[in-house]
């Protein structure tokens, strides 16, 4: 095991290295010029020797690997330059904004699972009866509703109809967190149930249940001990593949609900064309999602042995 | 089991067999009708979808205007019939590129190996290590968006998967002896990815494609609300309805009218795919549930 981690953190340095050049040249392709950027957005009009001035002055006729380099040492160092737009340090700005939107993926995350883990497992016990289907029939409309479609169904018939919470969030509350948490969860939570019912199918189908049921064990008995613990870690990888989807949802429904989280920082910077936010933007929810996906496997390692001995064999 | 049982399980999965056809087919008339309703969206639509008449802006639906107008006084019904045609073949676009490209990406990996094979797998698994849609979102943002833009940030989103499956289809079928014979009989590299191995191992590829033309056409939809994808003043489903937001508390329908045609459409093309699964593979999920 311990073997294990540590080759699952050493594979994590190109992962994380793929991801920084990546991000980087995608980036130098598209804003590659700063200064007329700025120039721009100054309104000031500069002389074409001024901005060649300028572009000397920020390095930008450097080498592009050791522009990258250069920019890959302040990634490291928590220095990801200034906002185009506001000035302001890029990533005590992420940063600053980071907790919000960590709240709101948690808050989606847990309301995902207290919903599709009981809907599937009911589903799978029914299944092809009244419950099984309902419980199908819901997922599915939920599956073909894009979340911001969601978002604005909700904010029409619970905020605006009959005024049961906020239209937009006053801050970063509880009750302002609740909408936006209920239409990440919905998407993720119909797409769950299925697997979840699968999973416990699948599991209900071995021959062990039937032994055991043969022997006298009650059914309810054998879902809790054996059924569900087998279907933990298929539970658990859900879960860390919806940070992905989560991480990707919360812009767009951040921004529909005013949320303050980095989602609606990235979805302002996108329309101002502020690529320094952008960028950090990208890269940072993608080293989020790489270490939450480590240590999601990780961890159903620990709880499940029989990938433990798959894995150490 | 006796053979009068046997006969009976035969002829259930006769019945069975019928039935996922019968519902292909039905949601296959379905998906005709829409495209056919989006390609012919000009002679459908009631009013010019760009004309503006300031005096009819905003009117809820009513006889006039089926779905109501928006706040130009624009026609909501043959803005919706006119977006159809971007928001539907793009992500048709979309899911045949990706698949295309997934592909072509796979198969080669698979059939050929070595180093392009280590390199284009390495290049997936960073592609992957992004949250889709965020590295969607920032690919759509350096390009400048437009439908475009959108459909190659998607695009550059969804490959890695397809690559995957084509890669391990490929390389499940490579060291068969027909395979083996192919090359024998001296077809070339080309012959044998095109004649043997596309045909068995396309089904499953197809398969993924058609379960994602939903997916995708709700992606393409966000980037467009976002900003991203169509440009007003284009009539396309996402972008109405970003463009309606500030309206929904006083004309809820400007909203409602464009988020119900991607809703219905979504859940048109998640049917068919679902049948189209089920007709494919009769022993999958869908098959015997």
């Amino acid at each position: 095991m311990k073997k294990y981690v540590i080759k699952r953190l050493l594979l994590l340095i190109p992962i994380v290295l793929g991801i920084t050049f990546l991000s980087f040249g995608m980036m130098r392709l598209a804003g590659s010029d700063v200064v007329l950027q700025q120039a721009e957005g100054s309104g000031a009009a500069l002389s074409q020797e001024a901005m060649e001035a300028r572009r000397e002055e920020l390095g930008l006729n450097r080498p592009f690997l050791v522009q990258y380099a250069d920019w890959l040492k302040g990634f490291l160092t928590g220095d990801l330059g200034v906002s185009y737009v506001s000035g302001k340090d890029v990533f005590s700005e992420l940063v600053s904004k980071l907790p919000a939107t960590l709240l709101l993926a948690a808050l989606s995350a847990a309301l995902t699972v207290a919903v599709a883990v009981p809907l599937g497992i009911l589903a799978a016990i029914r299944q092809n009866r009244v419950t099984d289907y309902l419980i199908r029939g819901c997922s599915f409309i939920g599956n073909s509703l894009p979340n911001f479609f969601t978002a604005l169904l909700l904010m029409y018939f619970l905020s605006i109809r009959f005024s049961v919470f906020p239209v937009i969030s006053d801050g970063v509350s509880l009750r302002s967190a609740a909408m936006p948490a209920f239409t990440l969860a919905i998407a993720m939570a119909s797409k769950y149930v299925r697997q979840v019912r699968a999973a416990v199918l699948d599991e209900l189908g071995r021959d062990y249940v039937e032994g055991a049921l043969s022997r006298g064990i009650p059914f309810s008995v054998v879902l809790r001990k054996n059924v569900l613990r087998s279907c933990l870690s298929a539970i658990l990888t859900l879960l860390a593949l919806s940070v992905g989807s989560l991480l990707g949802g919360t812009a767009i429904v951040e921004s529909i609900f005013m949320w303050d989280g980095v989602g609606k920082m990235a979805v302002d910077a996108i329309s101002m064309r502020d690529y320094p936010v952008i960028q950090a933007y990208v890269v940072w929810m993608a080293v989020i999602y790489v270490i939450v996906n480590l240590a999601a496997d990780l961890s159903y390692r620990i709880l499940d042995p029989r990938i433990r001995m798959g894995g150490e064999r | 089991m006796d053979s009068g049982g046997r006969e009976v399980t035969v002829r259930r999965q006769k019945i069975k067999k019928n039935r996922v056809k019968v519902r292909l087919i039905i949601f296959l008339i379905l998906a005709a009708a829409l495209l056919a309703a989006a390609v012919w969206a000009e002679a459908l639509c009631p009013y010019d979808p760009y004309a503006q008449d300031m005096s009819a802006a905003l009117q809820p639906p009513g006889p006039a205007h089926l779905l109501g107008t928006d706040r130009y006084g624009r026609d909501m019904l043959s803005r919706v019939l006119i977006g159809a045609r971007s928001s539907i073949f793009s992500a048709l676009l979309l899911a045949g590129i990706t698949g295309m490209l997934g592909t072509a990406a796979g198969v080669a990996c698979g059939y050929f190996g070595g180093a392009a094979d280590m390199v284009i797998m390495r290049i997936s698994d960073i592609c992957l290590a992004f949250p889709s849609l965020v590295f969607a979102m920032g690919i759509a943002a350096v390009l400048n968006g437009g439908m475009k833009g959108a459909v190659i940030a998607l695009a550059a989103v969804g490959w890695p998967k397809y690559a995957r499956l084509a890669r391990s289809q490929t390389l499940t079928v490579k060291n068969s002896d027909y395979i083996a014979a192919a090359r024998l009989s001296g077809s070339s590299a080309l012959q044998i990815i095109f004649l043997h191995i596309l045909p068995n191992t396309g089904g499953p590829i197809l398969v993924t494609a058609a379960l994602d033309i939903g997916t995708m056409m709700m992606e393409l939809a966000g980037l467009s609300f976002l900003g991203l994808g169509a440009q007003p003043p284009a009539a396309e489903w996402g972008s109405m309805m970003s463009g309606g937001r500030s309206m929904l508390q006083t004309s809820p329908w400007v909203v409602l009218s464009p988020g119900l045609a991607i809703f219905v459409s979504v859940a048109l093309f998640n049917l068919l795919g679902d049948a189209f699964r089920d007709w494919m593979d009769p022993k999958g999920p869908g098959g015997h549930g």
